[in-house]
């Protein structure tokens, strides 16, 4: 079963219509015991790196988590600043990330971006996928993304970046190692994008 | 490549959509609900949702109204109303919108900008500075659906709404509103020039051309409007309606 991490941060209702719509049954799990059962996980997040790592701790579902994602190897994908909590580390903060890929998150370079408007970056933006990988399926080309950030996702390892998103530089606007991936953007709030990458997932 | 945003601005009144004219006469358009569930089907870049019931009234933004529409929403949303402290930010935040305008709270408190953003995230706290001509020239910023002068420089305001952190400022002009005659190009040349943030401009737009005429100068602009998306014709009969992709893609060449 699908299982959305619900730790008081981000909008759960928003996955939730999503899969409704596309008549996929979802879990919500708010504590350990909801976790059970879960084959898929989604962590989402918006606001401040600090704040969400915050609540995820105080959540009680970390021990959990970390078996699912580490030992059980079930797919998660973290969205925003859920994607942005897989790193080790974040210069919005000072928690630790829950280390789940070797990446450290950190902030635009205003001086790297030659246009006004500089940060965030916010609206709609191409995500342009470098390998073959299923959760694209259908999105390989002209699929555009909402994203509202000043801070993105570096990669240790470059082979773990799955696209590029193109703002001053190029950065990882998603990436997958092994049974985890990330995506900076907002695929609840992509409409017909968002919802094929949603249902993608859901496919893995 | 970033794309420009084109943004359907809504007004909620008693529960219902309204639509003013120099922010007065507010007249009944429709259902909130059903709006959304029109603009999900039309794929609109973002949602600009305004109570302008809570502030004038002193009352609490209505939270199950709010909740409602985030749930139907597959497009990011900014709401803005009656938001004066943290918790209600934080609360609103957490039934699922992505962006949170305040406009009278911080004027009387700029630091509420930083206080927001140190929970919210700086990127998700929207300034709307709703913007008046004055007399003998120079704008001023206006609270309270436009009837309080507040004295404040929206120019100097948006420098500052910068330097606490905010994400984003909305400028919205009172005099352009519910005219349907173009934007303030002056106004918005100035405030563009005062800032790196974002901007989003309302006030004004009468046509799709009026929207062309502001991404041609100002290129990464968020364009919203009111009365362009809910009227058709000159009878303004009330048709929800929103640019194809194919009349977009125009804009962005």
């Amino acid at each position: 079963m699908i299982t959305i991490i619900d730790y008081g941060v981000g909008n759960i209702n928003a996955f939730v219509n999503v899969y409704k719509r596309m008549d996929m049954p979802v879990v919500i799990a708010r504590n350990q015991g909801e976790l059970k059962g879960a084959s898929k996980l989604i962590l989402p997040g918006v606001g401040h790196f600090d704040h969400a790592m915050q609540q995820l701790n105080n959540s009680r579902m970390r021990n959990v988590l970390d078996q699912l994602v580490l030992e059980n190897k079930i797919p998660v994908i973290g969205i925003c600043v859920g994607m942005q909590m897989m790193a080790n580390s974040s210069e919005e903060g000072k928690e630790k990330g829950l280390g789940w890929i070797n990446a450290t998150v950190k902030k635009f370079e205003e001086s790297k971006i030659h246009q006004v408007p500089r940060l965030p970056h916010m609206g709609w933006n191409d995500v342009k996928p470098i390998k073959a990988s299923r959760l694209f399926t259908g999105l390989e080309k002209e699929a555009i993304f909402y994203f509202l950030h000043s801070y993105y996702f570096e990669c240790q390892h470059l082979e773990d970046i799955l696209a590029y998103t193109e703002y001053g530089d190029e950065f990882a606007a998603a990436v997958q190692h092994d049974n985890v991936y990330g995506i900076q953007f907002h695929p609840e709030k992509s409409h017909s994008y968002g919802e094929k990458l949603l249902n993608n997932f859901a496919k893995l | 490549m970033l794309r420009p945003r084109i943004i359907p601005s809504l007004l909620i009144q008693e529960n219902g959509l309204v639509k003013t004219v120099n922010f007065k006469n507010g007249k009944y358009i429709g259902d909130p609900i059903n709006a959304v569930r029109i603009f999900n089907e039309k794929e609109v870049d973002e949602l600009a949702i305004f109570d302008i019931d809570a502030t004038v009234k002193n009352i609490e933004p209505n939270y199950s109204l709010i909740e409602r529409i985030a749930n139907q929403s597959r497009m990011p949303i900014c709401y803005g109303g009656g938001v004066k402290t943290v918790e209600q930010a934080q609360r609103i935040f957490s039934l699922g919108i992505e962006k949170i305008a305040l406009s009278s709270a911080i004027l009387s408190n700029p630091r509420l900008i930083t206080e927001i953003g140190d929970r919210v995230g700086g990127q998700s706290v929207i300034v709307v500075l709703d913007v008046k001509k004055k007399m003998f020239g120079g704008y001023e910023v206006y609270s309270h659906n436009g009837k309080k002068a507040t004295g404040i420089n929206p120019f100097q305001f948006v420098e500052e709404a910068q330097k606490l952190g905010a994400g984003e400022v909305v400028i919205n002009a009172i005099d352009q509103d519910g005219v349907m005659k173009g934007f303030d190009m002056n106004l918005i040349d100035k405030v563009r020039e005062r800032t790196t943030l974002p901007i989003t401009v309302l006030g004004g737009a009468g046509s799709l051309d009026d929207i062309k005429k502001v991404i041609d100068k100002h290129r990464i602009i968020g364009v919203a409007a009111g009365s362009l998306f809910v009227y058709k014709g000159k009878y303004k009969a009330v048709l929800i309606n929103y640019p194809s992709k194919e009349e977009k893609a125009i804009f962005y060449k």
